[in-house]
Parts: structure tokens; C-alpha cells; sequence
């Protein structure tokens, strides 16, 4: 069908333009808000054709029912029995992407490279699959209710069908079999493990640039790999494990203590994800503080012996805020310096977020 | 290609012979039994099975199927202006439902058929609109989708600038070098007698009168167009600098403008009518006394107005109604109007039975203009509970403003002239004398959206590859909009500026 053609041509269009606005929608999450599973919706504004014509505000019209003057009726268009279709382009246009399209255009907009995920850990696995219908098969794969259903469509049509005596004799060409693929499939598996520091000095709008990165981080990791696990863990000055709803909730006060939060995220490795079978991604987002020295001597002790060998990329963010010092950056910097199984990123707003998941993602590992 | 089944076909016949029987003349009507979506794929064409390329439609598509999805809502009903007529039938709805839409397609194809309006178009436009696509797709393939698909966006972003009723004038032409008005110049006062000639036009005053007419024509001559042109895209068509393809591109969106245009037109009556017919018809003959509850429920969703929308199947049935009771009873008429006796007038009745007659008539000659214009009456809009909503910028929201006729009445008329769209027309091509496009926004007391007559006026600048300019009044202030290509640009349209556009208004008028 030809429409085909054109819808796919107006899903191309969608695409490009928020690929051109990107940077907008990445920084007002706008579309996180509206995720539905596999799928989050876009507002577009004017992706419609522009024509003269009168701005609604002015315009008014006629309406019907009880009620006195000054009354509100509410938005016009609202309600009430919409003529689908007879004034196109009226809406505010909302389109639905889903999450792989929109890995893909981040992909595309940030020139990432497609992440390769560590050589040895491919494991294939082959299952089979029932796929369809098909007219032809063994008798013992047949399938019932499709074949009298078709039966009984063929008859209806040739008008040979009594509802008075509703007898339904299917022939050759009604039958209908199971049809089977083997699929092969490529496993690889991987855990995202974010860190977040949630002592006092973070705050909400320093959260919430965590929360959008770590929806673009998961939307492009998703893409690589198929039943992607993510894990959350949040500290101050002690770390524990949370699920995702706390992870961006939670606010506590007090001091900060990174290597709590490593010592927990290399206890979870440890257990659950042996190294050699996963690709391991871990995230840390803080602002910078640390409570000491010492401390941030031993984080670079577990940088060194456990996550930098153990791990595909160890990710550090800094989100800027009015309290932190920013001081662990410039430790890691002055530790590793170009270490590619590091990566280092400075968020100063939300204009950056962009910016840094190139940082992150950027070296395909 | 009809594929009905056995029993929807018997009751199409049925239906067919009721609405025959009932005095609707129609062309045969072709009704096809079709799945969800395919209904939504010819719904996103305007109804056509095949059309030009364009992601318009793919829009509309994603639009429609969402809806249906959501169960938001859902196309019951599609008809086509052709002959003979093509109507779908959605597969999978309920019996009582598929008789409701077909006794509803033979009330538009038979408003189709007769309606004055639509005496002008193509029936033939299936053939036609596959002939439209042909050729875009033909020109996509030689110059390049992207090129063709931009100039299709410029053509639509266009595609209201025509002038609705020029379809229906028939252009007289008269030559003003004819003999008779040479001798008898209409600038010279009437003479009735021979010999008073010289009394009442003196040379002197001949003179006068003669330079006066000969500068006139001579300023209407040196301007182009000479009188504003209010079909935007036939005056491209001819003067823009546009290639071969361009132009076939072009003359195909006009064509295809011109065809729904009365459509446009009469989408109260139509629907109106059409609604007329089939409860009429349902009630009275087709339905059996177990769908009468359905048949009621689907009515009355379909009929219901919400306060803050404008339903035109249900002011389209019930002026319908109304005029067919009112020349029941004979409630028109100069006596008619003049009787103030409260009481004597809602016992009128002269059982004149003139009611049916008078609405065949009407579904005639009307369009949705001259229908409100001539039969919205007070009684109508206080027994239906009418009344008109605007925005309330101090509350920021949409009130209730008034229930009085006469706004009412002018705001129907407002949102049906033209199409509820704005008046625009071609004032000057060589504005300035620097070959610059001016258009004129007849303005009538609403400002066009700024943003999109931004928009809409670069893609005139891509027509007209000049600079262009539009005059409006935006916040009440008459302004001068400008594109040169780069530029976006505002002037404020002076007192004395403003003072000539009405000069020159009260001169067309």
C-alpha cells in the first residue's frame, strides 16, 4: 500500500527534526516524562504545513448548552465529537518514537561508534521459534482455529454457509499450519551499575541531570544490548543499593565517602556479574566532594586494581554545583590521565548533558 | 469491486429502493467492505484510494491509526464525490451500524448530485487524482524526490489562496471600446431629453469628467493585476517564475484545491442532510425493533455538541428540521414576521405541508453561507441553546461571551465565509515598481497568527522569488510585513497609508 510509503517518509521527517533539536529535548526531558516502556512520545510543534491563518485566540466560536455568561466552556477542540481528519494539522502534533529509533538518531547526532562488546563473551544460542502460519506442515502442528476460521470466511463468502445447521468443512486449501524458524542469537550481556553521591551538596536540579543522562546513556546501551540490567546504588557517606525510583528521589544530608559506593558496586560485580561473561558498565555521578584525602587515595586504589581491568569503561560525571569543590575530577585527572578504560566528564548544566554522553559513549567500548 | 457479502447486499438494495422511494436522486453508489486500516489510509487521502506522494498524508495516517488505536475515535462513515459515487463500508461493525451509514451515503450522494455547489467539479476525480500522482511521481523520478516533495510543501503552505466561488461566475466580457458605451461614456449624467444635453453635461464639465476617467484608467492600466486578485495560485500559475514542472505541480494542487473546496462549503448542509436522511429513513423503515436502542445511542453520540465545539451534523439537521416544520406550518413570510402575539405564534400553523418541498429546494441552491444566513432565526438559537465562546485573556480561558442572535449568527457567518480563513489577495505585483509581490489581508477584525504568516510568507517568497510583503492589522495597528529573502521585516503602516487602503476599498465596493 502506498501509504506505507508516505508514512514511512513523515516517520523520516519526525526523525530529523528531533535529531536537529536534540540538544532541546535532551535537556528538557521533556520525553522521559512521557516513556511508555518501549516507547516515548514527542511533542512536536509545527511539523505541519504553514498556511494564513487566524490565531485561535481571537477567534471564538459557537457552542451549545446551559450556562450563563463568563462561563468557561474550555479548550476548543476538546471533547465533544471530533470529526476525525477534518481539520489536519490542528494538533499539537505528539509522535511516538521508539526507544531503538531514538538511540539511533542520538547515535547519528553524536557520530557514536556502535559499541564492541567484549570479543570472547559471545555466546550463541539457538532456539526455535514458531514464526507463523503456514499452508503447508505436518498434521501435528496444525493449527485448529485459524484453518476453521478460513473455512468458515470461505464459506460465508460463497454463501454456502447455514446458520441454520452451522456445519464447517474446511478443505486443502483452508488448512493452516505452525511454521517454525531456528534462530540464532548472538548473546552478550551486560549491567549498568549507576553510582550517585546524594549527600546535602546535590541537589534536585543536579539529580535531574542525572536522571536525563542516564536515560540517554540506557537508550543507546539498550540498543547494543538486548535485556540490558541496570543496578543503582546511592551513598554519602555509606552506600547502599536501591531501586530506580529512590535512586533519583532520595536526598540525604551528611558527609561523602566514594570508596563506600565502589566497595559496594565491586561487591555487586563480584557476586552477581562474573567478569568474564559481562560487560560491565559502571556510572558514577557525584559533585565532586569527597570526604578526604585518604579517601579518595583508596578510590583510586579500586580504580587501579578492580574496575579499570575488570570493567569495559569506568564512567565518572561531575555535575556542577554551587556547593561542591569539584576537587575529585582534577584527583582522577592527576591520577590516570588518558586512561581509555577511564572516562572523565564535567556536566555544568543541563545545555552539557549532550556533550557529556559523547564524553561517555564516544569511545565505543 | 463491490465485495459486499450476501447480506449486507440485500440490505443495500433495500436501502437503495427506500431512499429512492423517499425522493433522493443520487448516482449509484458503490459501497466496498474494508478493514480498519484501510479505511484510515483512504481517510489520510481525503477518501481517494490513490494520491500524489506526500508525507502530509502519512501524517494523517499516524493520526487516524493512533486514534483508532486509543479508541478515541473511529471513521464510520466515507463517501466520495463521484459518479458514480464510492462509499466504504468498515468491516466489523454491526449490522445496525452499516445500515446507518449507507442510508447516510445516499444523503450525501444525493446532496452531491443536486446541490448547486458542487456543479462544478471533476466526477471524475479518481481517475484524475491517479493521473496527479502519476505525473508528481514522474516528475520525482527525473528531478528528485527532495526537490519535488520541498515545492509540493511550498504549493500547499498555499493551497487557500483561491478564490472560492470564481468556479461559479461566469465571466461576461464586455469590452469597454464598444460603440454604444463610446458615445454614452458613463462619467456623463444621464439625458433623458436631446436639447438639454449641453445644460446638464457643459463641455467644460465633459472635459473635466473625461481627464478624470482617462487618468483613472490610465492608473488602473499601468497597475498589474489590474483589479486584486484573490486566486493566489492561478496568478502564479501564470506570472511566477516557475519551470514546466513546477507549474504542472502546481496547476495539479490547485486543481485538487478547487475540488474539495465545496466540500468546504457546505459541510453543515451536507452533513445536515445527510443526517436528516438517515434518521428519517432508520426510524421510519429500516431499522427493526431490536436496533432501535443502538441506532439511538449511535445517533445522539454523533449528534451531541460539546460546549466548547461547533457540531455541523447537529446544526445542519436541526435547521433542517426546523425549515421543513416552519414550512409545514406555514411560519414564513411577511405576516409572519410581523406578528409579535407570543402566543399566536407558537400556535401557528396554516397546514401548508410545504415543509419537504422547501428542503429539497433548499439542499438545492444553498451552501452553508446562505443556508445560516437565511434560515438561522432568534427561536432557533434559544430552543437549541446556542451561543457564542471567546477567549478571556483576563481568566486565560474560554468563556462564554454571549447569547445573543446576532452574534451568533455573525460568528457562523465569520467562520464560514471563505472557509473560516483569511481573505487574502494579490494587490500589486510590481510593488514598490521594483517588481515586489503585495498582498492584502482583508482584515476583519482577527489578526492572523504571526507565526505562521511568518512561515507562510517565506514560502510566497519561494513562488514569487522577489521580495514579497503583506498588509495587515496586527494589534490593531495596520503593518506592513516584508520578506526579501534573508530578511523578516515589520514597518508600521502610517496614518496617511492607512487612510488610502480605505479609500481604495470604498472604490471596489
Amino acid at each position: 500500500m502506498s501509504i506505507r510509503e508516505d508514512h514511512n517518509r513523515f516517520r523520516d521527517i519526525v526523525k530529523g527534526k528531533v535529531k536537529e533539536d536534540l540538544r532541546k529535548y535532551v535537556s528538557q526531558g521533556e520525553m522521559i516524562g512521557k516513556r511508555e516502556d518501549e516507547f516515548v512520545k514527542i511533542p512536536l510543534p509545527r511539523i505541519d504545513i504553514p498556511n494564513f491563518r487566524y490565531g485561535p485566540k481571537q477567534q471564538g466560536g459557537v457552542g451549545q448548552g446551559e450556562g450563563q455568561q463568563g462561563q468557561d466552556v474550555g479548550e476548543p477542540g476538546e471533547g465533544g465529537q471530533g470529526q476525525a481528519g477534518e481539520a489536519p494539522g490542528e494538533h499539537l502534533l505528539e509522535v511516538e518514537l521508539s526507544l531503538e529509533e531514538l538511540a539511533d538518531i542520538l547515535g547519528e547526532k553524536l557520530q557514536l561508534p556502535n559499541i564492541q562488546p567484549k570479543g570472547h563473551k559471545n555466546i550463541d544460542s539457538v532456539k526455535t521459534k514458531f514464526t507463523g502460519l503456514a499452508p503447508v506442515g505436518p498434521e501435528g502442528l496444525r493449527h485448529f482455529k485459524s484453518s476453521y476460521k478460513r473455512a468458515l470466511k470461505r464459506m460465508v463468502g460463497s454463501g454456502t454457509y447455514n446458520p441454520e445447521d452451522p456445519l464447517v468443512l474446511p478443505i486443502r486449501r483452508d488448512m493452516q499450519y505452525k511454521s517454525f524458524k531456528k534462530v540464532t542469537k548472538p548473546q552478550t550481556q551486560a549491567v549498568v551499575i549507576y553510582m550517585m553521591d546524594v549527600s546535602g551538596s546535590m541537589g534536585d536540579e543536579q539529580k535531574e541531570i542525572v536522571r536525563l543522562e542516564s536515560f540517554w546513556i540506557n537508550t543507546w546501551l539498550k540498543k547494543h544490548y538486548k535485556g540490558l540490567e541496570t543496578r543503582f546504588i546511592i551513598h554519602d557517606a555509606a552506600a547502599k543499593e536501591v531501586d530506580e525510583d529512590t535512586f533519583f528521589r532520595t536526598s540525604e544530608s551528611g558527609g561523602t565517602l566514594i570508596s563506600s559506593a565502589y566497595k559496594l558496586c565491586q561487591e555487586i560485580i563480584e557476586k552477581d556479574y562474573p567478569v568474564q561473561d559481562w560487560n560491565i558498565y559502571p556510572f558514577h555521578f557525584s559533585d565532586g566532594d569527597n570526604w578526604s584525602g585518604e579517601d579518595t587515595r583508596l578510590c583510586v586504589k579500586l580504580l587501579q586494581d578492580f574496575f579499570l581491568p575488570n570493567c569495559n569503561v569506568f564512567s565518572y560525571g561531575q555535575v556542577e554545583s554551587k556547593y561542591g569543590s569539584g576537587q575529585f575530577l582534577k584527583d582522577l585527572q592527576k591520577e590516570f590521565g588518558e586512561d581509555d578504560r577511564l572516562t572523565l566528564s564535567q556536566i555544568e548544566n543541563r545545555d552539557k548533558i549532550l556533550d557529556s554522553i559523547k564524553d561517555f559513549l564516544g569511545k565505543g567500548r | 469491486m463491490a465485495n459486499l457479502t450476501p447480506e449486507l447486499e440485500a440490505e443495500r438494495k433495500k436501502i437503495c429502493k427506500i431512499a429512492k422511494d423517499a425522493g433522493l436522486d443520487f448516482f449509484e453508489t458503490i459501497f466496498e467492505l474494508i478493514t480498519y486500516d484501510q479505511i484510515n489510509q483512504f481517510a489520510a487521502y481525503g477518501g481517494f484510494p490513490v494520491r500524489y506522494p506526500h508525507w502530509k498524508f502519512g501524517m494523517e495516517y499516524e493520526h487516524l491509526s493512533k486514534s483508532y488505536e486509543y479508541g478515541l475515535s473511529k471513521i464510520y462513515e466515507m463517501v466520495i464525490n463521484t459518479d458514480p459515487c464510492y462509499a466504504y463500508l468498515m468491516e466489523g461493525n454491526a449490522m445496525m451500524d452499516q445500515k446507518l451509514v449507507m442510508a447516510h451515503v445516499y444523503g450525501h450522494c444525493d446532496f452531491f448530485k443536486n446541490n448547486i455547489w458542487f456543479s462544478k467539479t471533476n466526477r471524475k476525480m479518481m481517475d484524475q487524482m491517479a493521473n496527479h500522482a502519476t505525473r508528481i511521481r514522474r516528475y520525482m523520478d527525473r528531478y528528485g524526490y527532495d526537490v519535488v516533495e520541498n515545492f509540493i510543501d511550498v504549493c500547499l503552505s498555499l493551497e487557500n489562496l483561491i478564490d472560492r466561488y470564481s468556479p461559479y461566475v461566469e465571466k461576461s466580457v464586455v469590452k469597454s471600446e464598444s460603440p454604444q458605451a463610446e458615445a454614452n461614456p458613463n462619467y456623463l449624467l444621464r439625458v433623458d431629453r436631446s436639447y438639454m444635453r449641453d445644460y446638464i453635461n457643459p463641455p467644460s464639465f465633459v472635459a473635466e469628467q473625461k481627464k478624470k476617467a482617462e487618468d483613472e484608467a490610465a492608473q488602473k492600466a499601468s497597475r498589474f493585476p489590474q483589479e486584486p486578485e484573490k486566486d493566489v495560485l492561478k496568478f502564479f500559475l501564470h506570472y511566477a517564475p516557475l519551470t514546466d514542472w513546477q507549474q504542472d505541480v502546481l496547476s495539479i494542487i490547485r486543481d485538487e484545491a478547487y475540488y474539495f473546496s465545496p466540500q468546504g462549503m457546505t459541510k453543515t448542509m451536507n452533513e445536515g442532510w445527510a443526517s436528516y436522511w438517515h434518521s428519517h429513513l432508520m426510524t421510519t423503515k429500516i431499522l427493526n425493533d431490536s436496533e432501535i436502542i443502538d441506532f439511538a445511542d449511535h445517533h445522539s453520540g454523533t449528534m451531541a455538541m460539546a460546549p466548547n465545539g461547533y457540531n455541523p451534523y447537529k446544526v445542519g439537521i436541526e435547521l433542517f428540521r426546523d425549515i421543513e416544520e416552519r414550512w409545514n406550518k406555514g411560519q414564513f413570510g411577511r405576516e409572519w414576521e410581523e406578528c409579535d402575539d407570543v402566543r399566536e405564534r407558537k400556535h401557528w400553523d396554516k397546514r401548508l405541508n410545504l415543509g419537504r418541498e422547501k428542503i429539497f429546494e433548499v439542499r438545492k441552491v444553498c451552501n452553508d453561507v446562505t443556508f445560516i444566513d437565511q434560515f438561522l432565526t432568534e427561536d432557533f438559537c434559544v430552543r437549541n441553546k446556542l451561543f457564542v465562546y471567546r477567549f478571556n485573556k483576563k481568566t486565560n480561558k474560554f468563556e462564554i461571551d454571549t447569547k445573543d442572535f446576532k452574534a451568533i449568527k455573525a460568528q457562523l457567518l465569520f467562520h464560514m465565509t471563505n472557509f473560516g480563513q483569511p481573505i487574502i489577495r494579490i494587490e500589486d505585483a510590481n510593488f514598490e515598481n521594483r517588481g515586489e509581490l503585495l498582498l492584502t489581508h482583508l482584515h476583519e477584525g482577527i489578526d492572523m497568527q504571526p507565526d505562521f504568516m511568518s512561515e507562510t510568507l517565506k514560502n510566497v517568497f519561494k513562488m514569487w522569488k522577489r521580495p514579497v510583503n503583506i498588509a495587515t492589522i496586527m494589534d490593531e495597528t495596520p503593518q506592513l510585513f516584508r520578506f526579501d529573502g534573508k530578511e523578516y521585516t515589520t514597518h508600521n503602516l502610517g496614518q496617511e497609508s492607512a487612510s488610502a487602503e480605505s479609500k481604495e476599498e470604498s472604490s471596489h465596493s
